[in-house]
């Protein structure tokens, strides 16, 4: 069963230099209960995609789509008031940077005690009681003294952790994880992902990890949806995407990814992602690519089917016997 | 918290003197000599001239007048005004409930209309409210005060009959001065209508005071709430799902109140200035006209001690303000 269903989602921002398409047709699903990883570059549009399914985006961005539901529910349908009896409850958010991601005036115990007073019918006390459970649930020392302490007392990996106590706290059927733990010391980000993980497994919500890192990627994820310069170019299986790339893309980055090396940041590849003014008119990343041709350059690809891993591309790669790519109408071959 | 305050505190001594030495040497920068001034039109003897010159001290060096006038402050004590020969010190605290009871309804009227403008500006940024908004600021801003008081007087007095043009109170009322406030005087005298015209008469000149406070506030209100409103806690707020309400009201604006007290603060001193003109337009028995009277008649006593005491005020509302500070956040506490 589909939890979260995206189709064709676009999102632009009008900009002192004209408009800028951060996110190109974008398809999105998740099944309750699974953990979706989001790959790309930074600035591929990752964090606008999540932030426009979660209605967060400023007021500059014009948000577009053929459909957008969660739970069977129309999200562009919904009136201000009904969306956010929805967003903080059944589905949240946690962010980059935890730092700042809390309000400086006000404690931590009384940001997350704001959510389940606005969520739930629990009186003051029961608020109190589920926050210190909450902070046993995310790990964090001597809860009661910590609940009246204000974020600028408390390190990075511990206002993550309250950002997580506050966005499980009303008990979410989907979080969104944005890049959790890019900001923090390398010893914290494995505690802080493995707290994710366990309490997905506790709590049976979903779960998207937008992430740099294709080793979490390997180790927790289910399935992984690569962006590209806003598109999403390939999605798959984690062990299939590992084992058969069909993108250029997704190989160049696997294959650029150093074996068993204990450095498993996503890898760099040759060149960058096109930016507002110098969007290629065919494929977004054919002046990156080393299979690019004329077609490439001039021509969108199509998307290719389910078998060849949603690859947004002409010449998908690893194409098994049976299946015929998808072709561009008028594309010579 | 008390080291912080402690700290604040100490700024206090060195600005203290600076203003004891301005106070002192502003109005003996000005030409005319006050004994003369006093003497008028008839003139007067040399030898009377000498007698009243030894009676004041302005025959000794003006170190140790100041040197005089310094140790009289520290011990409470401004002198005596030439004029009237009653201490300095009463007759402020005489006229003082005047002015204040007209600042705190000037800026309470730029508080109260200031603060909303600017938040609803910057959360409907670049709509119509916004751009009207901001154009009259600037008006506002750049209004003479002399002129904006005329036509309000016109208006209101003059052609609707609405406002009284002068004085704190309707002259068929009649009663002690208890506070010196005349809103909680009059109420107290339980006389009938005299609250009414305490009001009436206080209408025109808060808004001619507060007029420029108002622009301000609105103006930095707005900024603040700008700047506050992109901020990474505000998006969370939102992915709470609070009310747009709450996240304005509360979550920005509780950290946009910084530089907007900031500003309310420095409008004390906006506020005192405004008031010498304000009440000498609408003959307001406040301090403010007391001091400018006072210049005219070259009372040294009075001015020196004047301006000494309406300083102190203003470092005092600095102190608050920055205890403010510390209250709103906490952050700030720590550096
Ligand atoms: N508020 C905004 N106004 C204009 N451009 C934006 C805004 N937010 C993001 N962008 C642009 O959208 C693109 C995608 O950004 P983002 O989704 O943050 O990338 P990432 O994949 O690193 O999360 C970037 O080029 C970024 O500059
Ligand atoms: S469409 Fe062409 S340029 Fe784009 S990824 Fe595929 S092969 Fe490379
Ligand atoms: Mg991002």
């Amino acid at each position: 069963m589909s939890l979260l269903t995206i189709r064709n989602l676009s999102v632009e921002f009008t900009t002192g230099s004209g408009r800028f398409r951060a996110v190109d047709s974008v398809d999105v699903d998740v099944r309750a209960g699974e953990i979706l990883a989001i790959v790309g570059e930074s600035g591929s549009g990752k964090s606008v995609s999540m932030l426009a399914t979660m209605g967060l985006l400023p007021w500059t961005a014009t948000v577009t789509a053929d459909e957008m539901s969660f739970d069977g529910r129309d999200l562009r349908a919904m009136s201000g008031p009904e969306r956010r009896r929805l967003v903080g409850a059944d589905l949240s958010m946690i962010f980059q940077e935890p730092m700042s991601s809390l309000n400086p005036c006000f404690t931590v115990g009384f940001q997350i005690k704001e959510a389940l007073r606005k969520h739930t019918d629990l009186d003051r006390k029961q608020r109190h009681a589920r926050c210190i459970e909450l902070f046993e649930m995310v790990g964090i020392p001597s809860p009661e003294k910590r609940l009246s302490a204000f974020p600028h007392q408390l390190s990075g990996g511990m206002n993550q952790r309250v950002m997580i106590a506050m966005a499980i706290s009303c008990r979410p059927r989907l979080l969104i994880a944005d890049e959790p733990t890019t900001a923090l010391d390398v010893t914290i980000q494995a505690q802080i992902l493995d707290l994710l993980t366990g309490l997905q497994k506790e709590t049976g919500m979903g779960l998207i990890l937008i992430t740099h890192d294709m080793g979490v990627v390997a180790e927790t994820a289910e399935r992984v949806a690569v962006q590209y310069a806003g598109q999403k170019v390939e999605d798959q299986p984690v062990a299939d995407l590992f084992a058969t790339p069909h993108h250029p893309y997704t190989a160049a980055l696997l294959a650029a990814l150093p074996e068993r090396a204990t450095e498993k940041r996503l890898p760099t590849i040759p060149g960058v992602v096109p930016g507002q003014h110098d969007r290629p008119e065919g494929c977004l990343f054919s002046p990156r690519c080393k299979f690019a041709d004329e077609t490439c350059r001039i021509v969108p690809p199509p998307v290719q089917p389910r078998p060849l891993g949603l690859a947004r591309c002409h010449y998908p790669l690893e194409v098994p016997e049976g299946v015929v790519p998808a072709k561009v109408e008028g594309a010579s071959a | 918290m008390i080291k912080y305050l402690l700290s604040r505190l100490a700024t206090f001594v060195p600005t203290f003197l600076g203003v004891c030495i301005i106070s002192f040497g502003f109005i003996r920068v000005l030409p005319g000599d006050p004994i003369i001034v006093m003497a008028g039109e008839r003139g007067m003897t040399q030898e009377r001239y000498e007698t009243l010159s030894r009676q004041f001290g302005f025959d000794r060096p003006l170190p140790v007048q100041f040197w005089e006038y310094f140790t009289g402050v520290l011990q409470g004590d401004l002198g005596r005004s030439f004029v009237t020969n009653r201490p300095v010190w009463d007759e402020f605290f005489s006229l003082f409930p005047a002015t204040l009871e007209l600042a705190l309804c000037a800026i309470i009227f730029a508080i109260a209309l200031g603060l909303p403008a600017g938040i609803i500006a910057a959360v409907y940024r670049g709509k119509f409210f916004d751009r009207a908004l901001m154009s009259t600021a600037l008006v506002g801003y750049s209004m003479p005060i002399f002129w904006w008081a005329l036509l309000l007087i016109i208006v209101f007095s003059g052609n609707l009959g609405w406002t009284p043009v002068s004085g704190r109170m309707g002259l068929m009322y009649f009663f002690d001065d208890v506070t010196g406030f005349m809103l909680i005087d009059s109420l107290l005298s339980g006389q009938s209508g005299a609250f009414k015209s305490a009001v009436q008469h206080l209408i025109l000149p808060s808004i001619v005071l507060g007029t420029i406070p108002l622009a301000v506030i609105a103006r930095q209100t707005r900024s603040a709430m700008l700047e506050v409103l992109s901020e990474d806690y505000i998006r969370t707020a939102r992915a709470k799902g609070l009310s747009p309400g709450r996240v304005n009201g509360l979550h920005a604006l509780r950290n946009a109140m910084i530089p907007v007290i900031t500003v309310i603060g420095l409008s004390v001193g906006t506020l005192l200035a405004g008031a010498i003109l304000t009440e000498t337009i609408f003959s307001w028995p406040g301090i403010g006209k007391w001091m400018v009277d006072s210049i005219f008649r070259r009372d040294y006593p009075v001015v020196q001690g004047g301006l000494l005491m309406i300083a102190v005020i203003v470092m005092i509302v600095n102190l608050i303000v920055d205890v403010l500070y510390g209250l709103i956040n906490p952050k700030i506490r720590k550096r």
